[in-house]
């Protein structure tokens, strides 16, 4: 054993096993009965073995949950939102009728009531922005980060997000953008006395109490939630969860229009604040890892796809930084599992440079027989059932669909059967047959 | 001076061009004239972005340098100048329940300077704005733009109220976006589905009976 042996000294491989032993073993989790013991020992280990490119006893086949439990349950997306107790309801029934082999708990599920004490504006939901009927939560994307703010973010990202980013995107936090830079050690502590007692930040202060109550009443729902369904045996979707540089500066501060015009007006400072982010996405991805089960990292992928930029603009803006924060992770142990929306049929080559059998491409619409031939025996592979196959489409076309995947992806093993972008509303049955797909079609024999 | 002109606004060199912007203000030259160069740069630009030389980056960036030398010049626009020949209308917008606007924007580009007179309505538009929009313009070319599942919907709802408006037999309608394919294109009873802007392009050329 090197559990003796300081965490730091291990090796990728050995921190990475240790991490999959704990996955396996569940050390503090009572399950409801020895099946269950079983199912979750066997739905682990098929996912460990596509990770590491091994062969399985049979494909495994992922469902992620999307908002679809709750249309599955006869209600809706703002119901869920705002009544915990419906939302406990439908993700408990979704769980137990899919037998997928990890089921995602419902913690992106936010509680509606939360977001609005705080005033949040990056996102628009139904009763909020959108139609009462909207079936997805939205997201606002605009400038939340200045073209000539990057050297304050360069400097003291914490300081940016606190004073600017912060009061931006939460109305409740507007009044931080009042209080002066961050920088003085001692003087921090008289700034937040001082803050508390001014009566412009008094809202605030009561929001967050609000927010905070509410925030509590949810979180044990979706705690007990989580709980429920890994005590039934089904591991959960994943542990921590990540951005690649060049979407965090997209999505989340200057927005694709502010983000692709850097590159022309200031790239040097765009590279540079990606840079700035690696250590601090690490950080935040691996702490949160390390609470969870799993050991896998999610990233979902949005601006660096074939149709998003060039070649040329993916080797200098997109993958180096990403590169970088993938190779941290594995270093870490943990297990990086990208979800590309959009096509990724010309980074495939780029992508391959990275350790073997460390991550997992999950793909929306990339061409799977070329992503198999290029990462094949390289890097565990899955995604491409469509939204619309499942939307449009038959249980009969979904399972044709699903052996030709299994037929062009599975050989060798380094394979998982799942959706290439969560789902809303389907015929449950199109879900039932990519699981029934998985266990009879799938079997290595 | 004029094609420097035109290859420095499509080679995307800002600072060069607007230099030569204001040196050509200053010089007294018509307002007219320089618009329409930065016309035949921005075709160059969609060009180079159908031959997938220019991606996205490019697109926006070519438009944050039109929008700059329209400020500069408009000042100097005489009311009487003339308006562009246009090939035809085009209406567009992401359907309703969605808010996505980068793929529908690039859309109104390549439209644009490839010479359609683009009606883009913006986002979460609902089928009865649309069919508005297509009674009031005559467009006989109806763009659907969504990113999400949801999309599948409103587009098929969108369809179906300019077939309850008597209008369907008028107008072509293509439709596209993230998740949207052939069986969306299907579902919805749209006329075509484009892959990308490009798709865009030649599909209301087609229609429009142009080169």
């Amino acid at each position: 054993m090197k559990l003796d042996r300081r965490w730091e000294e291990l090796t990728p491989e050995e921190k990475r096993e240790e991490r999959f032993k704990r996955w396996l073993s569940a050390p503090d989790v009572n399950f409801i009965s020895p099946e269950a013991r079983e199912g979750y020992r066997a739905r682990v280990t098929r996912i460990i073995k596509a990770i590491k490119l091994e062969i399985p006893d049979r494909v495994p086949c992922q469902i992620p949950t999307g908002s679809f439990p709750a249309y599955y349950c006869g209600l809706d997306l703002k119901t869920v939102v705002y009544d915990y107790e419906a939302l406990r309801r439908a993700w408990l029934k979704f769980a137990l009728d899919f037998d997928s082999d990890t089921v995602g708990g419902a913690g992106f599920i936010f509680g509606g009531r939360v977001y609005e004490l705080l005033d949040y504006k990056l996102f628009k939901w139904p009763g909020h922005g959108l139609p009462d009927d909207a079936s997805m939560v939205q997201f606002v994307e605009a400038e939340y980060m200045k073209s000539d703010e990057y050297d304050a973010f360069i400097n003291n990202p914490a300081d940016f997000m606190l004073r600017y980013i912060l009061p931006r995107t939460w109305g409740a936090f507007s009044p931080l953008a009042k209080l002066p830079p961050m920088n003085s050690f001692l003087g921090i502590a008289f700034l937040m006395l001082e803050a508390a007692s001014r009566p412009d930040f008094r809202p605030m202060f009561k929001a967050i109490k609000e927010a905070n109550k509410e925030r509590a009443r949810w979180l044990n729902v979706i705690t007990e939630i989580s709980q429920t369904i890994l005590e039934a045996g089904y591991p959960s979707e994943g542990g921590g969860m990540a951005l690649a540089p060049f979407d965090t500066i997209a999505d989340m501060l200057r927005g694709t229009r502010g983000a692709v015009t850097d590159m022309y007006r200031q790239p040097e400072k765009l590279l540079e604040a990606m840079e700035r982010l690696i250590p601090l996405s690490l950080q935040s991805a691996t702490e949160s890892a390390n609470m969870a089960l799993s050991p896998t990292v999610f990233i979902p992928m949005h601006k660096g796809d074939d149709t998003f930029m060039s070649d040329k603009q993916f080797e200098k803006f997109y993958w180096p930084s990403f590169r970088k924060l993938l190779l941290g992770l594995i270093n870490e142990g943990l297990v990086p599992t990208m979800v590309v929306d959009g096509s990724y049929n010309r980074r495939l080559e780029y992508i391959k440079d990275l350790p073997k059998a460390s991550v997992v491409w999950v793909f929306e619409k990339t061409d799977m027989a070329r992503a198999k031939r290029v990462l094949g025996g390289h890097a565990c592979i899955g995604g491409n059932i469509t939204g619309s196959l499942l939307r449009i489409g038959t249980p009969e076309d979904v399972k044709k669909y699903c052996r030709w995947l299994i037929d062009t992806c599975a050989p060798g093993g380094g394979y998982i059967l799942t959706l290439g972008a969560s789902i809303d509303k389907c015929n449950p049955d199109n879900l039932h047959a990519i699981v029934d797909t998985a266990k009879q079609y799938g079997v290595y024999k | 001076m004029a094609e420097d002109y035109v290859s420095l606004l499509a080679d995307l060199k800002e600072n060069e061009v607007l230099k030569l912007t204001r040196k050509r203000l200053d010089a007294g030259e018509e307002a007219m004239s320089i618009l329409n160069d930065s016309r035949k740069a921005m075709e160059i630009v969609g060009k180079r972005f159908t031959d997938g030389e220019y991606f996205l980056p490019e697109l926006v960036y070519s438009g944050e340098l039109l929008k700059e030398i329209t400020e500069m010049v408009k000042p100097h626009l005489s009311q009487s100048a003339a308006k562009v020949k246009r090939l035809g209308k085009v209406v567009i917008g992401t359907v309703a329940g969605d808010i996505h606007d980068i793929g529908l924007n690039i859309v109104d580009f390549v439209l644009d300077v490839n010479g359609f007179e683009v009606y883009n309505l913006g986002v979460d538009v609902p089928a009865e704005k649309f069919v508005a929009k297509v009674k009031e313009t005559g467009a006989p070319i109806l763009g659907l733009s969504g990113f999400l599942t949801p999309a599948f919907d409103a587009m098929k709802e969108t369809v179906e109220a300019l077939e309850a408006a008597g209008l369907r037999e008028k107008v072509k309608i293509m439709i596209g976006g993230g998740q949207i394919d052939d069986a969306v294109r299907k579902y919805a009873k749209a006329d075509a589905y484009g892959k990308d802007a490009m798709a865009a392009v030649s599909l209301a050329k087609e229609w429009i009976g142009a080169k």
